[in-house]
Parts: structure tokens; sequence; C-alpha cells
């Protein structure tokens, strides 16, 4: 049915549609629109048979889950930017027992300086914790994505983070298709565990694993992930036959044939992205867009394919590696290094600065590309602000 | 109170679970404790009268700590129930989880223990411990307190006594140890949220702790068990002494026994008699330094005053 719904209201009806056991969350800004529209699902008797606890921190949200997913209940939490940090002890512990928690993070800027705005900088603090991370760019994306998250999820015995931009998606009203009970019912079947505190079959689940055992544990979590690479894309095509509508998958590109430039970006930045390129290639532009859906497992083969004979790579992130640069363009650069295409890191968007069509349009149309770029810096303020460290403590020069 | 007689012991009904032959032995030997554990034997006594109590419908929920360590190091497992380890200071939260797990999956019989030693409880957990406390979740949470963290080698808690010798406390000329004015009492901060039942229990009296269990698992909602489990290593003494060191923290009146529910101290365990805390502390080699030509003046009176005030707040003289 098509509804005029908040991002967050989106994300709320396609969780219950899932039919979660138990809900648990720490309210943070943005995700909180999320969590009150379930609180209100479970408690007005729409999402029946779920569990909904409101508890005291970030930590005991996905500690909950943790329980009541290895106990063999859906679970479902959320959770935003600081309240990521605080409970990611947890985030890797989910990973490592191999629960199928899904969990959204709507994306927000790390502090200090606090900043409740978007960025990706929590999502990439987690980047490697064992978690299959989805990236949608719509709110009809972000709704689709959850449901397949959780069958992704339970076939790959993983849990699954779908990072959905604060602010420019969760708090913003658009057009969504929210699919029948019936339909998700048959795409998504109730859950069946692989594991559960159970006193018939009994298991001992977070044993400590000693070095004799630890290296397999851990290299098995990674041949899974990249096994999971091929469960995404089919998932996302199964949804596409299902539901007719194409969300997910691994990546999706946008006029990637005879481009010279590529533009890779991840999340809701990619609507402006297309546009700015629409109207550059209407000029005789040869610009395409390689949207990334799947973060992790990071869909090295499907990029490499997509960005075929293309001169330039300009990866748009909205995150900061601080002492290294961009965090997504190294890895693109990785992945494209026996290709003759040229990886330019450009940082955008930090703490919800804004990313206009202008901004972007000036920017692809230069000649000259200098490698690392943060696009939108007020340089009158940098320069300000910036007391260069004269000297060191041996009192020599220090190299500029 | 029960009484020790030949005449109670033959009556099955008064028989304790850890006397019966078929007991469940629910953590089961072949596991890393030390020697003379106060921990081990705390936990295995505390399960097996829940796993009787419940016909077997539990799932226990870990803290990282020795119990963890000790019971349960890949491919081995002493465990004999359902068993959940998460992280240090999350317990009280799993519980919750496992418990909501339950509920919502109609298995109404299943129940929930979740344990620590004093770390988790009384300082990483108790964010998550107060969360529990204050939604009333259904599950009885056991703290098995040796007043450190000996899993990473004897350093303070919250737990640990004043003037503790400690890794972290090490006394030295102008410092006596643990500071006075220093440490908490969870069991009443647990009383403090008016939670339905709390308890304290000594592995030195094993039946009045199978009781508190029992009392413990007829209830539903926050339940929680704070048992004292003296540690050989950590406090400094032969493993073949725990029990009667703890046998002497009760006699002296430095830990209490008591009951409270709905937040009313509502029994407690009488000292006849008590012993000077001095008796109980020359046990151990951490407060060895109390004692001798370099002792710091005062400290035994303080320690004292301590168990005297125990014994007239917890109405140990009697009263109940």
């Amino acid at each position: 049915m098509l509804l005029q719904l908040e991002g967050s209201q989106a994300i709320s009806r396609a969780i219950a549609l899932c039919r979660p056991g138990v809900i648990c969350a720490y309210p943070i800004t943005p995700q909180t629109h999320i969590v009150e529209d379930l609180g209100q699902l479970i408690h007005s008797g729409e999402l029946k048979n779920c569990d909904y606890i409101n508890v005291e921190s970030e930590m005991a949200a996905l500690s909950v889950t943790i329980g009541s997913q290895a106990a063999g209940v859906r679970s479902y939490t959320a959770t935003s930017s600081q309240g990521l940090l605080y409970m990611i002890e947890a985030v890797y512990n989910a990973s490592g027992l191999e629960l199928p928690i899904v969990m959204t993070l709507g994306n927000r800027a790390i502090g200090s300086p606090i900043n409740i705005w978007n960025d990706h900088s929590d999502a990439m603090s987690v980047r490697d914790a064992g978690w299959i991370m989805l990236f949608p760019e719509t709110n009809q994306e972000a709704a689709d994505l959850h449901i397949q998250a959780f069958k992704i999820a339970e076939v790959v015995k993983c849990p699954v983070m779908v990072c959905v931009d604060g602010f420019i998606l969760t708090h913003a009203y658009e057009r969504v298709d929210i699919p029948s009970q019936e339909i998700v019912d048959d795409f998504l079947p109730l859950y069946k565990p692989h594991v559960s505190l159970d006193t018939k079959n009994q298991l001992a689940i977070g044993t400590m694993v000693p070095p004799e055992y630890f290296m397999e544990v851990r290299y098995l979590a990674h041949k899974r992930q990249s096994e999971a690479l091929g469960i995404i894309d089919c998932v996302g095509k199964k949804f596409q036959e299902k539901f007719g509508r194409q969300s997910g998958e691994l990546i999706r590109t946008y006029n990637t044939e005879n481009a010279d430039t590529i533009i890779i970006a991840m999340g809701s930045v990619l609507g402006t992205i297309k546009d700015t390129v629409d109207e550059l290639n209407a000029q005789g532009g040869k610009f395409g867009v390689v949207s990334i859906v799947s973060y992790r497992p990071f869909p090295a083969e499907a990029i490499k394919a997509a960005i075929g004979n293309a001169k330039r790579v300009v990866v748009l992130e909205k995150a900061l590696a601080v002492g290294i640069g961009g965090i997504l363009s190294k890895e693109v650069e990785l992945v494209l290094r026996d290709t003759k295409a040229k990886v330019v890191s450009t940082i955008v968007g930090l703490g919800g600065r804004i990313i206009t069509k202008k901004m972007l349009a000036d920017y692809l149309l230069q000649d000259h590309y200098e490698a690392e770029v943060f696009l939108g810096l007020n340089n009158e303020t940098v320069e300000r602000e910036h007391k260069s460290i004269k000297s060191c403590c041996c009192k020599q020069k220090v190299n500029q | 109170m029960t009484t020790l007689t030949i005449g109670n012991r033959l009556d099955k009904e008064d028989t304790a679970v850890q006397s019966e032959h078929d007991r469940k032995n629910t953590l089961t030997s072949g596991h890393r404790a030390c020697q003379g554990c106060g921990e081990a034997l705390g936990a295995r006594c505390v399960i097996d009268a829940a796993y009787k109590a419940t016909n077997g419908k539990i799932a226990v929920v870990n803290a990282t700590g020795c119990l963890e360590v000790f019971s349960c190091i890949y491919p081995e497992n002493s465990w004999q129930v359902p068993w959940l380890h998460s992280l240090f200071g999350n317990a009280p939260a799993v519980a919750t989880g496992v418990a909501s797990a339950f509920r919502v999956s109609g298995d109404n019989d299943m129940r929930v223990i979740a344990q620590g030693g004093d770390g988790a409880t009384c300082d990483i957990g108790m964010g998550c411990l107060s969360g529990m406390f204050d939604r009333n979740d259904d599950v009885l949470y056991v703290c098995y307190d040796n007043q450190a963290y000996m899993n990473t080698g004897v350093q303070r808690s919250s737990a640990t006594p004043i003037y503790t010798r400690t890794a972290t406390t090490l006394p030295t000329a102008g410092y006596i140890g643990n500071a006075i004015g220093t440490g908490k009492n969870v069991p009443e901060i647990a009383m403090a949220h008016g939670i339905p039942y709390v308890a304290t229990a000594s592995i030195a009296n094993i039946r009045d702790m199978e009781e508190k269990v029992l009392k413990a698992i007829s209830i539903r909602g926050a339940r929680y068990l704070h048992v004292h489990v003296p540690c050989p290593l950590g406090w400094g003494y032969q493993p073949s002494e725990t029990i009667r060191v703890a046998r002497m923290a009760v006699e002296c009146g430095l830990f209490p026994l008591f009951e409270a529910e709905n937040g009313v101290l509502v029994g407690s365990t009488p000292v006849d008699n008590p012993k000077p805390v001095e008796e109980y502390l020359r046990t151990q080699r951490r407060f060895a330094h109390l004692f001798g030509k370099n002792a710091p003046a005062d400290a035994i009176e303080a320690i004292q005053r301590i168990a005297s005030g125990n014994i007239e707040k917890y109405k140990l003289s009697g009263g109940f």
C-alpha cells in the first residue's frame, strides 16, 4: 500500500511486518522515531506477540537482543552515533556469537564536538566488527532492506546493520510502498533458530576459545561473509521478483557504460549525485555512478566490473579516518589497484554539512583533481583556527 | 533455621540438595577452578538447587570472570544446563532478553538465572543490573562475591573491604590499603529498587543458601542473591580453609545473612556471641599488614565497628 510516511515510520512498519519477538531500544537522535513508532505498534496491539523493552543504555539494548536472539527469538534494535560506540563491545559479541540480530543505525556524526547531524562516522567505526552492513539510498529502499536484512541474517547466521542516513532519510516524508503481511510472510518465513537455550539440546554458548581454535573461528567468520555476497545478491533478486521493485543487492550502477568518470558513494547522497550527473551528461559529460549497497561484505568484484574502463573514480564519502584520510576511497583504491582508473578521495558532508548539486557539478567539471579533497570546506575558518606546530621537543624545525 | 542434627539429615524433606546422591551436579567436575574455590562451590550449590526447584527448566547467563573462564574453555564445558556467556558488564541485560524470549515463545516454565562475580555485579555491570531491577524483569541474579577481581590477578573492586591488600591497593609506608569510607552495599542497592526478593548467603551455610534459592525461584520478577565466596588465592589462606574462613566472616558479623522482600528487611540469621573480627582477619594474608610491629593504629577497631554496625542494623542478635 502506498503511504505518505516519515522514513522512520516506513522502517518501523517494515520491521513490524517481519514479526520480531523482541524489540529493545534506548533513545538517541536520530533513531528515536523508529523505536517510538514500534512501541506504538506493539502497545496498540497492531504488532502482536512481541515484547517491547525500554532499557537504560545502548549497551543494554543490544545485550537484551543478544539474550533474546540466543534464546531463539527474532530480535531487533536501533541506535545511532554515540549509542553505537556505547554498545560497541556487544556489537562485536553479537557477530562472534553468530546471532542474526537486525539493527538499524540512524547514521550520525561522532563527537567530540557533539553533533547530531548526518554522516557515516558511526558506521565506519564498526566496519570490522563482523556485521553485514547495508546502506539504503531512499526511504523505500530503507524499508525494503530491513525485510531483506532478516532473511540475509538468518541465512548467513550473522547480524545485519541497516545504515540509514539520519534526518535525511529517517525524518523525511516520502511516498513509500508498504507491502502486505501475506507477501512478507511468504518472503520471510518464521524464524527457525540455529542455536537456542533449549533444555533438550543443551548448549554452552559463548565459551572461551583458546589459541588452538581462535584463528579458525575468525577465518570462518571472514569466509562466511564472502559467501554472504552471493546471498545478498540472491535475496535482492528474489525480492525484486516478489515485490516488483529493485531494492538492495550488492551495488547498483547508473550510466556507467562509456563513462569516463564514475562516482562511488553510499546512502542518500546518491540522489543528489544522480541528478547532478544527469545534468552534466545532458551537456555532453561522461559521468556514471556506482551505489554501494553492501558495504560489508565489500563487493570488490562487482565494483571492479562496474568501473570497467573508466579513467577516473571519484569516491564521495561522509567519513574521515583522521591521520590517513578517506576510508571507502582506500578500499576502492585497493580493489582497483590493477586497473588504470585513478581514484580520488573526496570527503563531503561531515556532521550534516549540506551537499548541493552546484557544489558537486563545479567539483566534477574541474580539469585537475587533487588526490584528496575536502569538498565544501570553509578555508577561511581553517586558516583562522589552525595553529601550526612550529617545532618539536628537540627544537628542530618541523617538516610541514 | 534448620540444624544439622542426625534427625534432620535423615528426614528426606530436610535434606540438602547437595547431600542427595542424585543431585544434578550442574557444574560438573573437571573444570579448572583453583583448589578450595569458594565460587565454584557456591555456583554449583545455587544452580543445583535451582535445577531441582524448576525440574531442570533453567537457563544460565554468565558474566565474564573466573566462573566463566574456569568452567568453559572450548572444547570443554562443565555446565549441565543451557548456558550463555556474552560479556563482562551485560549479564543482567542478556538475561532480560533470554527471559523475554521464553515469555514470547510461551515457554513460561523456563526460568533464567544470571550470575557473575563482584566485579561484574557491583562495578562494570551495575548499570545493566539496576536496569533489570528497575523493570522487575523475571531474572534471578546471583553475585558470587570474593571481594576483588580475582580473574585478572586480585585487583580492588567496589566490594573489596576496607584496609584490604589487593594488587592495586598494596599497603606501603603511609598507605594502609583499600581506603576506609569506600565500597558499596549492593544487596541494599538492590533493596532500594523495591524488587520482590533480596538475600545474602554464605557457602558456609549451604542449607540456608539453598532455602534462599528455592524461595527466590518461587517468586517471579527481579530477585537478587549475594553469596559470600572466599578465594584462597586472592585472600591468602590454605585451600582447605575456605569453609572455615567463610563461616568466620558470618560469625563475626562482617558478612550478615539476611533476607528482604519488596525493599524491606524481613529476616536475618542470628549470630550468637559474635566473635571478634580480629580472629577472622588473622586467617588471611590480605590483612596481614594490620598486625605486627608496623601495624596501623585503630585499623582493627574500624573493621570491628563495621561488624558491630551490621549486628545492629540487620538484627543479628535476634529480633526477627
